[in-house]
């Protein structure tokens, strides 16, 4: 079966490429699963989405991504993200302490953006790293 | 010892001591450049997918009628994003920076266009400061090592101004390009309203499939399009960066031979300056001698 060459990237450099199976993003639409023979097509990711990509025996790969892109064209598959972090990456403990102190921030005031924000990113490093949130 | 001597030696320490810090600062530059360099490799791949996206997507949409794309008939403002260093000990990287800038400013104006400048990097802050020009924006402090939440600042800012009713019509950007440790050169380029870069080559897999879009092509195309200039930004800040240390290189280089060159000039002097004052104590001693020997025999 022929295979997804995926690409993720940021600004500031290339985060992972390799083939896949499968890859699974959120876009502001819901979930969108890619597979090998996909139609074109090109898709707004949401902030804080959890980025899933299946590789035969391997283990998955996961990483958290906030904000940017998927393309999907010929088999390739290019996920731009404004910032985006392995799961493997995450410091796990300093992700929980930002979640907290995020969510003490949105019960202080229900309108504070920034820390909505904080709190969808850190929610998706932490997912990405495994751990149940 | 003489006066000429000792205002010889204290010339050749000052000048030795300044050798040593431009030669410090340009091992550091060395260093620096292969780091910045690092950082635009880093950042070219993010670039060729987000302009392979736009390309798919303007190429799919017929009309494309975004606000940031559209060119007004008559331009009456622009705005001109000027990248300077922070730092001087840099040759002539922000004069050549700054005279661009000027002769296009002229040019601009000569069209009948009132320029705002948009001032990345303290150097040319400073420059526009001096000469009570009014500024649209101005960003400091990160012209070595520029982050993408930088890129995004000015970006921002250009955007809203642009996107305004009275603001700006379009945009242009001075800055410098690295294309070899030996070569920077300084290149104007109009982002705004936008001009997508198409690859002159042929795709090599025929024309351009047919995108489907999530949620729609201009949902699409108003994340994609701002995300487009940032990176168009941050490119040109990280080339900047590059081209600084290059220059800062370069400048520290010379101003080290021409050091070196100084305190071989200096010491020859001094040697000389030594030399002819040991002759000249010679030459009296001798002369006293023979002065007191000529008295001796006359007594005889």
């Amino acid at each position: 079966m022929a295979k997804l060459q995926v690409g993720v990237v940021s600004p500031e450099r290339e985060i992972w490429s390799g083939e896949a199976d499968m890859v699974i993003a959120k876009t502001v639409e819901g979930e969108i699963g890619i597979m090998p023979n996909h139609a074109p097509v090109i898709g707004v990711l949401v902030e804080g989405g959890v980025l899933r990509v299946k590789r035969g025996g391997d283990n998955d790969l996961v990483a958290a991504v906030h904000g940017g892109f998927i393309s999907v064209a010929a088999n390739e598959v290019s996920i731009l993200a404004e910032a985006a972090e392995l799961g493997s990456e995450v410091d796990v403990a300093a992700a929980k302490d930002a979640l907290q102190r995020a969510q003490a921030a949105i019960e202080a005031s229900q309108d504070d953006a920034d820390a909505q924000l904080e709190a969808k990113r850190n929610t998706a490093r932490l997912r990405a790293a495994g751990e149940e949130v | 010892m003489g006066a000429q001597l000792r205002l010889l030696r204290r010339r050749i320490k000052s000048v030795k001591s300044t050798a040593k810090i431009t030669r410090a600062q340009e091992l550091i530059a060395s260093s620096r450049i292969v780091k910045a360099q690092q950082r635009m490799t880093a950042a070219v791949p993010y670039e060729r997918e987000i302009t392979r996206a736009v390309t798919g997507v303007v190429s799919n949409t017929s009309s494309v009628d975004h606000p940031l794309t559209v060119a007004k008939e008559n331009p009456a403002r622009a705005g001109v994003l000027i990248i300077t260093s922070d730092s001087g000990f840099c040759g002539g990287f922000n004069a050549n920076l700054l005279r661009e800038a000027e002769a296009l400013r002229g040019l601009l104006e000569s069209r009948g266009i009132q320029v705002t400048p948009f001032v990345s990097g303290r150097k040319g802050v400073g420059w526009h400061a001096f000469r009570h020009r009014e500024m649209g924006g101005q960003w400091v402090g990160f012209s070595r090592r520029p982050s993408y939440d930088d890129a995004k600042d000015i970006a921002d800012a250009l955007i809203e101004s642009f996107k305004a009713e009275d603001g700006i019509d379009e945009i242009h950007i001075v800055s410098t390009e690295f294309v070899s440790m030996l070569t920077q050169n300084v290149v104007v380029k109009r982002i705004l309203p936008l001009e997508v870069v198409e690859t002159t080559e042929a795709p090599k897999d025929g024309p351009l499939p047919y995108f489907e879009f999530e949620p729609s092509a201009g949902a699409v195309l108003d994340s994609l399009l701002p995300r487009y200039v940032e990176s168009r930004i941050f490119t040109a800040l990280l080339q900047s960066a590059a081209s600084e240390e290059a220059a800062r290189r370069r400048a520290m280089k010379s101003a080290t031979d021409n050091a070196n060159e100084l305190i071989r000039v200096f010491t020859q002097k001094m040697n000389q300056v030594r030399q002819a004052e040991i002759t000249q104590e010679i030459s009296e001693i001798v002369g006293g001698a023979n002065a007191l020997a000529d008295a001796a025999s006359g007594k005889e």
